[in-house]
């Protein structure tokens, strides 16, 4: 170890995954996983978001699955929630679309708000 | 990209170990490979989660969901609902995380177990990868290393020690700023050492174990804090062969840290080099004693010499030598980078930061806590251990192990700090808390903790050599009910002459049980010594069976049972135990459906 920047950088590539280690804070991005969810392609979405947070190394960001949430026909549904803010709820999700999602949502905070529930209900 | 988007922390603690995680951990591995799942969840062996009674323990972030007492067969089940859908399997959890009702789990901070509890030495225990640095990197690891070198002078690391107000944790609780600010002050022009008394020879205690096999890395890196601050440039960890878990730990670590350039030449770009090295002790109790356990890293028999010198000034080779205890490095590196002050706002008056004990004996949650100074007895019994099994009730406590004494129920209440513990005959010892329930015999477990030290006495003293031995015969006779008043005067006498003649601090509290128990509980030596009775019912030489004639129906049951054909009578009329015949066996008692036979 030569220095402190040395340091610094190690543990910056490191915080991100034990961080997921510490309960109940940051943003958790939710994959609907129940049967329903799995049909419709709900596994790659998983796969995506799981890789693009990894890729960013976006610190206090989890990804968790759950269960079926009683919308089958919006599947893969992903919800996102983050701490103080409303939750939003993605429907229809595809791995680009994940992409999407954690690059303006979860980085930028804008809400991709065409992949929204509420965009999508009248289809 | 070896981001997951789970983690599975299995317990890989001595305990948990040998309730079978590693089982768990190879079927985890084979199912998640089956599922597909391998390359996003990762599996990771941690140090001990402290609740080892429910052991072996599995924890599944980012949920925080606390699997209890998991078998391999529940492992195929976890994997297929919880992580392949999500669903948690509340069935396996630890009961106490399932709130009533509602589909959410508690968080384990809220369990009884844990929310009273604060961890400063068992931070990373249960959390991080003990064989991964950079695990031990990611929580702000090295970080306190890092500005001590870089930002800090030796006398300023010193003061912000002192100002902590940290207190040795391996026993005799001394101010650890000041141990260090005499060894600083030694002349070291011919060496000077730092050494870690990693030899917990406290039968019970497993602190300083839990912490070198969760948190191995906390240790190098305190370690490596003193030696910059009192001017060494090379640190011993003593630590006895029978953790093999954790010396493997320990070795695994000091490795890693040679590679990433934490140990060796020009630490940080600086001139401070250091270097660390590992000697094996034996397991012999005395070798914990300070000037025993220099002579034993020296290469010679374990045995205690006369202080002073003390190791500051005469130490290791006769070089000046910091030694402190494992778990008092623990709290080092926080205490850095967090400040003294910080340190200071935890505890009592006299007793800052928290104390880690090793909870065992009759309790529910046997296992591992860390709890602030100045937390009562009470409120670790009851509500962290869970309280006594089988509705007995609270007897005793014991702390300080074989130096220390026990506490009576009058006592629950004491808030524990070193302070305290001394003014009731007791003492913190190395954090090994022993609860005992009604049915514990106050002069047998004198008696048990006499032999331990008579065993482990080194014999290079007369007093503890001899004394402690002549002790235990009068124990050995007032239990077998040869016992006579004036015994119990000669006890007394003959502790008060061994603590105060003693070579070292292992005869010095030797006696301490035999005071404490005759402290507290007199009233139980009279009852062996002019009643020849033990109200306990655990000294089998003093045991009468007796069948109660008022319970008994005459069913003949304990009459077939009895080995020796001691017990007759009418059937359906109540039956008799023939005193000279009956080798109090005890199974009339166990096997007799009205609880009508006692021992006592
Ligand atoms: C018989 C005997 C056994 C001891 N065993 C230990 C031990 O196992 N671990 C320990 O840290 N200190 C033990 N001590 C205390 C050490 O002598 C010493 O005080 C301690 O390691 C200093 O570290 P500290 O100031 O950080 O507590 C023992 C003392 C005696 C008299």
């Amino acid at each position: 170890m030569k220095s402190l920047a040395e340091l610094e950088a190690i543990r910056n590539k490191n915080k991100n995954q034990v961080g997921l280690r510490r309960e109940g804070e940051g943003t958790r991005i939710v994959v609907g996983m129940a049967t329903c969810g799995i049909a419709a392609g709900a596994r790659p979405v998983l796969t995506a978001f799981t890789e693009e947070v990894g890729k960013r190394g976006l610190a206090h960001v989890t990804v968790n699955q759950t269960g079926c949430i009683g919308m089958c026909r919006y599947e893969p549904i992903v919800e996102v929630m983050a701490p103080g803010k409303e939750k939003v709820t993605y429907v229809h999700m595809t791995p680009e679309k994940a992409a999407r999602v954690v690059a303006e949502h979860i980085v930028n905070g804008h809400v991709v708000t065409e992949y929204t529930i509420g965009a999508n209900v009248e289809q | 990209m070896d981001f997951a988007r789970a983690h599975i922390l299995v317990c890989g603690g001595t305990g948990c170990t040998s309730s079978g995680s590693q089982k768990i951990i190879d079927t985890l591995h084979e199912e998640l490979a089956a599922h597909g799942l391998d390359k996003e969840i990762k599996v990771i062996r941690t140090g001990c989660f402290g609740l080892c009674a429910l052991g072996p323990i599995m924890v599944v972030y980012p949920e925080g969901a606390f699997y209890s007492m998991v078998k391999p067969e529940d492992i195929k089940e976890i994997v297929e609902e919880h992580l392949l859908k999500g669903r948690i399997v509340t069935r396996l959890l630890y009961e106490e995380t399932v709130s009533d009702g509602s589909a959410e789990t508690k968080s384990l901070n809220d369990v009884d177990f844990y929310k009273k509890q604060m961890r400063i030495a068992l931070r990373n225990c249960g959390v991080i990868d003990p064989e991964n640095i950079e695990e031990y990197i990611g929580v702000d690891g090295y970080a306190a290393l890092g500005k001590v070198l870089t930002s800090m002078t030796p006398e300023e690391v010193i003061e912000v020690v002192k100002a902590s107000g940290l207190r040795g944790r391996g026993g005799a609780g001394f101010p650890t700023g000041m141990k260090w600010m005499f060894t600083a002050r030694a002349d070291g022009s011919n060496g000077k050492y730092v050494a870690c008394n990693a030899d917990e020879g406290d039968p019970g205690a497993f602190m300083d174990r839990s912490v070198l096999e969760g948190d191995p890395h906390a240790i190098i890196e305190a370690m490596a804090i003193a030696a910059y601050a009192v001017g060494a440039d090379q640190g011993y960890i003593y630590i006895r062969a029978e953790y093999p878990i954790a010396v493997s730990r320990l070795r695994i670590a000091i490795d890693q840290a040679r590679e990433y350039g934490l140990l060796g030449k020009n630490i940080f770009g600086t001139d401070f080099c250091f270097d660390l090295d590992i000697r094996l002790g034996a397991g012999a109790f005395v070798c914990g004693e300070e000037t025993a356990l220099m002579t034993s890293i020296e290469g010679h028999r374990g045995e205690p010499r006369p202080r002073p010198p003390f190791p500051a000034n005469k130490g290791l080779w006769q070089k000046p030598t910091l030694l402190n205890n494992v778990e008092t490095y623990a709290n080092i590196p926080q205490i850095i980078n967090n400040g003294a002050e910080w340190f200071n706002k935890i505890g009592t008056e006299k007793s800052k930061g928290t104390k880690v004990f090793a909870l065992g004996g009759k309790i529910k949650n046997t296992g591992l806590v860390e709890v602030p100074m100045g937390t009562t007895l009470r409120e670790i019994v009851e509500e962290i251990g869970g309280g006594i099994p089988n509705g007995k009730k609270f007897k005793a406590a014991q702390t300080g192990g074989p130096s220390g004494g026990c506490i009576p129920a009058e006592l629950l209440d004491i808030e524990i700090d070193y302070d305290s513990l001394m003014s009731i005959g007791s003492m913190m010892g190395s954090g090994g808390l022993i609860v005992m329930d009604e049915d514990t015999c106050m002069v047998d477990i004198a008696k048990f903790f006499l032999e331990f030290t008579v065993d482990e006495s080194c014999g290079k003293c007369s007093p503890c050599r001899i004394g402690t031995k002549r002790m235990l015969e009068i124990l050995e006779k007032i239990t077998s009910g040869r016992g006579e008043m004036e015994d119990i005067d000669r006890l007394e006498e003959l502790a008060e002459n061994i603590k105060q003649s003693a070579l070292c601090g292992l005869g010095q509290t030797a006696p301490n049980p035999v005071l404490s128990t005759l402290r507290y509980f007199r009233n139980e030596y009279i009852a062996h010594v002019r009643d020849k009775r033990c109200p306990a019912g655990v000294c089998k030489a003093l045991m009468a069976y007796t069948i109660d004639p008022e319970k008994c129906k005459g069913c003949s049951i304990c009459a077939k049972q009895c080995p020796v054909g001691a017990i007759s009578g009418e059937i359906k009329s109540p039956f008799v135990i023939d005193r000279e015949k009956c080798i109090k066996c005890g199974v009339c008692m166990e096997k007799c459906p009205f609880k009508a036979i006692s021992n006592k």
